[in-house]
């Protein structure tokens, strides 16, 4: 690795030892101006999500000043009309189109992407070049067909729908995710599983399971965030039996009158769910994208 | 019609024995199955449909309009203005977005490497952008961030003689890349932390201590260690930002004028506004052909990689 | 670092937990229907008027304990595009759509709507002749109602009397374009708005005042060989007069402002006149959520030539023909649109809630009546004096004030209030704007010409 001349210089020991100190002060020195940078930073691109729930707790006269208000005193109200305005069968909608749809991607993209990856078929680019390209076409062109599809065969306005659209739309990048986790599974394993006579069911369980289960909930989480946040097959072909979260967050907007205080409260609500999933599952969202782009 | 060859020629990650050519086959395949077939199912064949609509001359508000009218659709699309700006919409958007992006999310990435008093707290608040709800997203910067009157970004410039200014119409397709790149910025980030953790540190530290200066250990060493995985945020966040239709809907509904409509808002206009269902197919199919053609780029960027170890920094 | 299995006990019990509540409280969503009785689902515009029905139907399902009612309820142009979508490919989704006087004399003319006559008839005490003439005209087809009013609208000019007294400005009653001109460069400050019109795009939208003042300066969108009038010099004088007022003394933001911002501006005090629809009221005289409560002054939406000007504009509700249940989506229309659902909500949620225009019993209740006194007549006399039949100086092929009836005006408005919206945000001349609103019309009027 041929890289800067400086690296490849030949120190005494003793001023590389005094280098060393110096380097560790310095990097200490460094810790808290990097410390105040990346609070700052942290703070700038967190600070519309604060607001956003700072503004939730307002009335809306309160949300509507010219000079905006730190210190006010915090009112429930808002919240109040969210949830009277029948926000449960939303969440049971999105709940359900997420769960059941994260799961039916899992069911199908797990052996695809097994498949892919321990043991090559012919064309396995054809066919993982075929599943990415999916995700690069623009639904938008696609919805007249889908609607009149749904509408032929009484499923508009149906959960179920939208179950299969979220899968068709998370499949191609659990493939490819997951793809990437089982290329992890080092092949001495499977080997060495191979020859104890091990049933595949127990080598899947017991050998590459372990291996591959972070990559599995980061892709997870994945299909979850994009589906419980979807909107666009949910506004263009459900009503009300159907209707899922970014539909109900919608309809906050009034054409009349003040309603930020009341959109704030909505969608902090709606964003609550995935926002809590992602913050606990984070290390785990970092390593399965880290796998991702290894393999 | 929308499966997209390899540009490469693939490289096998080991060599097959001749037992495993002969096992393969069917009972090989099988697993790929229902996935390969949902997919077909669910995505071709709409457009396919999509591509027999685009022939026909259809309004949905004109009962009995519906007849077959040629190519005529598509000399439309190529003769409308309106295509052609909001296709080079989708282009700076889409760029812009994605680059700007992958620079404050390297960084931020950088910065979060770093240990530092509360570290897991801020990167707890720099992912959070990501995970908040597209559509809620761009309500909120167009209401309580960037509105003229009452919006906090105004506020936070009046001290700079900025009044009420109008951020959303002044500069429609820079608000709407502002709140993209601020959803999208966390996404690279991590792609990137991801990258920088599982960099070996012995060496860096080693060019450290040999007084490498920061940035030539940067450029020298860690940069081609990440090149990876940058593309794989350049290419998933390109595939995601092309196809974004929230933020433009909620912000501007492609306003003033078509001055920050997009592909995919335009064709929803065609199709749910005008009700020309033809007219809107002729550009979806259009939109289908021009993102295969890209596309084709695009994975040749991804091949490299998927293509691992040969290529290792 | 949290452990791998805790991560995955965490996501899981998350899960589990998501599930239950979807199985427990979704399961009537999730698994559609069931139960006794019939549900009739409503699509409407989540206006306030719309919200307050929402919040009483429990009162309806009361009275009529085998109908259950389900809405959707967004914004006007989401509203407008799924309900569109739906009625005319028979989606069959809904059962009760709200619509307005654009939609429905088209949409009864292709059979996609329910005649209510029969219905109207069969109901002892609804009083179909309450409604106001105008809206009966507007919502009828061959002399029979396909949707009835849930609120009707014109236009007028609302300006703040404190601040004309304190500089000594005198607003007629009928002003003109150019006295209101006069008065917003009067009274435009740096923070305050001298005159708050809708400059963002849709048909709905900065068309629907653009329109009103295009008929007021006399020119129109057509003559009677559909040949497009929009480059004639009276259209731009009308256009320009609207957007250069909009430009020097227009809120700011104005590319993007609709009904919604407007009301703010203006209910925050920040305005000193309004031109808009006028049921803006509710808004701006509610003293919960306005500041000016009170101090308001009225006058006639401004002309040029002392004829009428303001927009005729309904919110009403029909049935699809695909409804399956018809009678109970009419039960439903019924009380909606009824007078004891007027008086309901003045009794249980302010008079100031009176979904206005409609019927003229309204205004005869008392307490509607005193709290209706300034703005109330002005209301019923501008919405008396429009004639969507022939809403323009020299005669037109079309009907509609601020809209022209025909089905490709969505999509024409539209592009044409796209290229205003750009005109008042700068990025081009009111010229080139109008020379590319010609070339849409004249699209659309080719198709006209044959026929």
């Amino acid at each position: 690795m041929a890289t800067s001349q400086s690296i490849t210089a030949q120190p005494t020991a003793t001023s590389a030892a005094a280098r060393r100190r110096r380097a560790r002060r310095k990097r200490h020195g460094n810790s808290v101006t990097w410390g105040i940078v990346g609070w700052v930073l942290g703070i700038v691109f967190f600070f519309p999500v604060l607001w956003m729930v700072i503004t939730s707790f307002k009335t809306e006269a309160g949300a509507y000043t010219n000079t905006p208000h730190i210190i006010f005193s915090p009112t429930l109200s808002q919240y109040r009309a969210v949830f009277d305005s029948g926000v449960w069968p939303y969440v049971a909608n999105s709940a359900f189109a997420t769960i059941v749809s994260t799961l039916l991607v899992l069911l199908l993209a797990t052996p695809c992407a097994f498949a892919l990856s321990l043991r090559p078929v012919r064309k396995t680019r054809d066919v993982l070049f075929f599943f990415i390209s999916t995700k690069m076409l623009p639904v938008v062109a696609a919805i007249i067909p889908i609607y009149i599809a749904a509408r032929d065969l009484h499923m508009l306005d149906n959960v179920f729908t939208l179950v299969i659209l979220y899968t068709a739309m998370n499949l191609p990048i659990a493939v490819w995710m997951m793809r990437s986790f089982f290329l992890e599974v080092p092949g001495e394993l499977l080997e060495a599983a191979e020859m104890d006579g091990a049933p595949l069911r127990r080598t899947v369980v017991e050998v590459i399971l372990p291996v591959v289960a972070p990559g599995l909930a980061a892709t997870a989480l994945i299909c979850c965030i994009f589906s419980w946040n979807e909107f666009f097959f949910a506004v263009n072909i459900t009503a009300t039996k159907a209707a899922t979260m970014p539909v109900f967050l919608v309809g906050f907007i009034s054409s009349e009158g003040l309603y930020f205080a009341q959109l704030a409260a909505a969608a902090t609500v709606a964003t609550l769910p995935v926002v809590l999933a992602g913050w606990v599952a984070q290390r785990q969202l970092v390593r399965g994208l880290s796998f991702g782009a290894i393999k | 019609m929308t499966a997209i060859a390899p540009p490469v020629a693939s490289a096998r990650r080991r060599t097959k024995t001749r037992s495993e050519m002969r096992r393969s086959g069917w009972g090989r395949r099988g697993p790929l199955l229902p996935a390969l077939v949902f997919t077909i199912i669910v995505t071709q064949l709409p457009f396919l449909v999509t591509l027999y609509y685009s022939l026909e001359s259809w309004s949905l508000v004109r009962p009995g309009s519906q007849h077959f009218t040629g190519f005529s659709n598509y000399v439309q699309v190529f003769e409308d203005s309106q295509f052609r700006t909001t296709a080079l919409n989708t282009v700076i958007m889409t760029v812009g977005t994605v680059l700007i992006a992958m620079l404050i999310g390297v960084g931020l990435a950088l910065v979060l490497d770093r240990k530092f008093i509360g570290r897991g707290v801020v990167r707890t608040l720099l992912i959070t952008p990501f995970l908040i709800m597209p559509v809620g997203a761009a309500l909120l910067w167009k209401t309580t961030m960037f509105d003229p009157t009452f919006g906090f970004v105004n506020f936070i410039l009046r001290p700079f003689g900025i009044g009420h200014f109008d951020w959303v119409s002044s500069f429609p397709l820079g608000s709407v890349m502002i709140e993209m790149i601020w959803q999208w910025t966390p996404f690279m980030m991590l792609l990137v932390l991801a990258g920088l953790q599982s960099q070996p540190k012995d060496i860096i530290e080693a060019a450290g201590c040999d007084g490498a200066r920061p940035f030539a250990i940067f450029r020298e060493l860690t940069l081609p260690h990440l090149r990876r995985y940058i593309e794989l945020g350049v290419v998933l966040g390109a595939i995601y930002v092309v196809n974004d239709f929230d933020a433009v809907y909620m912000m501007t509904q492609g306003g003033p004028g078509i001055s920050s409509a997009n592909l995919p808002f335009y064709i929803y206009q065609r199709a749910f506004l005008g009700f020309q269902v033809g007219q809107a197919a002729a550009m979806g199919v259009v939109v289908v052909v021009a993102t295969i053609i890209i596309a084709t780029f695009a994975l040749r960027l991804i091949f490299t990689s998927f293509s691992g170890t040969e290529q290792a920094a | 670092m949290m452990s791998r299995r805790a991560f995955l006990a965490g996501t899981g019990g998350a899960a589990a937990t998501l599930a239950l509540s979807g199985c427990a409280l979704g399961a009537d969503q999730v698994f559609g229907g069931g139960g006794s009785g019939s549900t009739i689902t409503v699509a409407i515009v989540s206006n306030s008027q719309m919200q307050d029905a929402i919040s009483l139907t429990y009162l309806f399902e009361r009275e009529h304990p085998g109908i259950h009612l389900n809405f959707v309820s967004l914004p006007e142009n989401e509203a407008r595009a799924k309900i569109t979508a739906d009625v005319s490919t028979q989606g069959g989704e809904f059962d009760v759509v709200m619509i307005s006087n654009y939609e429905t004399p088209m949409w009864s003319r292709n059979g996609w709507l329910v005649n209510l006559q029969p219905y109207i008839n069969a109901t002892p005490g609804y009083d179909a002749a309450d409604f106001l003439p105008q809206l009966r005209a507007t919502l009828s087809y061959q002399g029979d109602l396909y949707s009835v009013p849930f609120y009707g609208e014109s236009s007028f000019l609302m300006y703040r009397k404190d601040l004309m007294a304190k500089a000594g400005i005198t607003m007629p009653t009928r002003p003109t374009w150019s006295q209101v001109r006069a008065i917003a460069a009067h009274l435009h400050t740096s923070d305050q708005t001298g005159i708050c019109l809708r400059g963002d795009p849709g048909w709905g939208e900065n068309l629907a005042p653009i329109d009103t003042v295009i008929n007021a300066f006399g020119g129109r969108w057509f003559n009677t060989n559909w040949q497009a009038q929009l480059t004639t010099p009276v259209v731009e004088q009308a256009v320009s007069t609207y957007v250069s007022m909009l430009q020097k003394y227009g809120e700011p933001g104005a590319p993007e402002a609709g009904f919604s911002e407007c009301a703010t501006l203006y209910s925050q005090g920040d305005a000193a006149m309004w031109y808009d629809a006028t049921s803006a009221v509710s808004t701006i005289e509610d003293p919960a959520s306005s500041k000016v409560a009170g101090r308001n002054g009225y006058a006639w939406a401004p002309t040029q030539d002392g004829r009428a000007s303001g927009w005729l504009y309904t919110w009403s509700l029909a049935i699809p023909s695909t409804c399956t249940n018809k009678q109970q989506a009419w039960d439903f229309i019924s009380w909606m649109t009824s007078k004891s659902y007027i008086r309901t909500v003045g009794e249980k949620l302010g008079w100031s809630h009176v979904p206005p225009g409609s019927r003229f019993s309204s205004y005869q209740i008392p307490q509607y009546k005193k709290l209706s006194a300034v703005y109330g007549p002005l209301t019923l006399a501008s919405i008396n004096a429009t004639d969507s039949a022939h809403p323009t100086k020299l005669p037109v092929p079309y009907t509609g004030v601020q809209f022209l009836d025909i089905p490709e005006f969505e999509d024409l408005g539209t592009n044409v209030s796209e290229q205003f919206s750009a005109a008042i945000a700068g990025q081009q001349t009111v010229a080139s704007a109008l020379s590319q609103a010609q070339k849409y019309a004249q699209a659309v009027g080719n198709t006209y010409q044959h026929t």
